[in-house]
């Protein structure tokens, strides 16, 4: 801990603080995901170095729902929905279950789930809880576990509100400046109008990041970081995730529009859970194995 | 002993004070439990801006009071902020900073959306408000987690 403490106060002075907050954010993370240190610890070395970047945490879980509702219905342009009574069911019982273990367990609106009928291998979480999987990444899941990893991964990302951290600085400030001025009185045209257009640029930042350029390797290893402690708070293998990115990596191919044009490759990922001592695990259960293969069944 | 037992007696209101804050409810329903998990028995609802009296804290989840009720909320569904139902109320008028309130149903709201989707006639929020109508209860989750062996 000494040394940890050392480390960042150099890291402060040579880096600016708000990098460090975020480094020490991660470390504290998979440190305490892995059991190195208490989770105690980890809140309090988060608590003294936490960030004053306050552009999207303006926003309020009531905003943030209306624009997880925008992303998801952009997602939903390009990707249709599987309605497969069983699977969603099935998403959104496991889904609502590991977000409860979540260090953000409300939402404004909640979590939900739903199947996208596409071969690509690919997840999208909408800011707020809007949770998408291709049936391609249902297909890469062995176990239930596996899939499980996948969505505690994406309700990482709600929990660390990557998607709003997406959006562009300065995009706010006009609607934010417009708020603070016209709070007092009903907007009106252009009132709505400049809203709108930061509304516009918003959920481009969002969807763009989500479906062509992906997020940071750091925010992909934060939601991995999480998803371990989702896992195994809930009593899910958290090995599984490692054995999920191993299936990922059979398939890889980095001309491939989806997962591999938006996520650092499987074995980067994999490295830096080994680090957090992480290991591959297919363990799983009879009840858990048999409820999985009942509710994938018309995926085979 | 009389002044140390009133040293305590200052010693525990200071502290009773300083737990009995006020937080808003900042999700749009919200489930009080009977206790710090949310394994226990929803004894009651809190809707968005209700305003709760927090009285102790326990591992991420406030014992609140709101009215005659009280139960467990995890503090993911609080916000220090005063949430300000409509435009023109008090605290809007006296200028209170964004750091002290939340505008209900300002900024991106559904009257945003409306707009937005005018503008984007590809967007069909068919599906979208289908996802948010799949809730699964607090007694069915349970079921799920010890049918498959898991916590608890």
């Amino acid at each position: 801990m000494g040394l940890l403490a050392t480390v960042l106060a150099g890291l402060c002075l040579t880096s600016g603080c708000e990098t460090v907050n975020h480094l020490t954010e991660l470390s504290t993370e998979i440190a305490c995901a892995s059991g190195a240190i208490t989770e105690d610890q980890a809140t309090s070395i988060n608590r003294t170095s936490q960030a004053v970047t306050k552009t999207f945490q303006d926003i309020t879980p009531e905003q943030e729902y209306y624009i997880g509702r925008t992303v998801a219905a952009t997602v939903l342009i390009k990707y249709r929905p599987q309605p497969d009574q069983n699977l969603n069911r099935y998403l959104n019982e496991m889904g609502q279950a590991l977000a409860q273990f979540s260090t953000r367990p409300e939402t404004f609106g909640g979590y939900h789930f739903l199947l996208l009928d596409s071969d690509e291998i690919n997840a999208f979480a909408a800011p707020g809880g809007l949770i998408l999987v291709t049936r391609g990444l249902v297909q890469c899941c062995r176990n239930e576990d596996q899939l499980a990893a996948v969505l505690a991964h994406e309700i990482g990302h709600v929990e660390k509100m990557h998607g709003l951290r997406a959006i562009r600085s300065g995009r706010l400030s006009s609607a934010l400046t417009v708020l603070a001025v016209e709070a007092g009185k009903n907007l009106g045209g252009a009132q709505l109008a400049e809203i709108t257009k930061a509304f516009d640029e918003s959920i481009n930042d969002i969807a763009g990041t989500l479906m062509n350029s992906g997020y940071s390797r750091k925010l992909e290893y934060e939601a991995d970081a999480a998803a371990v402690a989702i896992l195994k708070q809930a009593g899910y293998e958290p090995g599984a995730l490692v054995a999920m990115l191993e299936n990922m990596a059979e398939n890889w191919d980095s001309s491939r529009l989806d997962f591999a044009a938006t996520h650092p490759p499987p074995a980067e990922r994999i490295a830096q859970l080994k680090k957090a001592k992480v290991k591959s695990s297919l363990a799983s259960n009879d009840a858990r194995q048999q409820r999985f293969l009942a509710a994938t069944k018309s995926l085979r | 002993m009389k002044k140390w037992t009133l040293f305590m007696g200052m010693a525990l209101l200071a502290g009773s004070v300083w737990a009995a804050r006020e937080m808003s409810v900042q999700v749009r329903d919200g489930q009080l439990r009977n206790r710090a998990s949310f394994l226990g028995t929803v004894v009651g609802t809190v809707a968005y801006g209700d305003r709760v009296t927090v009285l102790q804290t326990q591992a991420g989840w406030s014992e609140v009071r709101v009215a005659d009720k009280t139960g467990w909320i995890h503090e993911s569904a609080l916000t220090p902020k005063r949430v300000v139902m409509s435009a023109g109320a008090g605290d809007v008028r006296s200028g209170a900073s964004g750091e002290e309130i939340a505008l209900a149903g300002k900024g991106f709201n559904k009257e945003v959306e409306a707009e937005y989707k005018k503008q984007n006639q590809k967007l069909d929020y068919t599906w979208v408000d289908w996802m948010g109508q799949q809730t699964i209860g607090a007694e069915q989750l349970i079921q799920f987690l010890k049918q498959g062996g898991l916590t608890p």
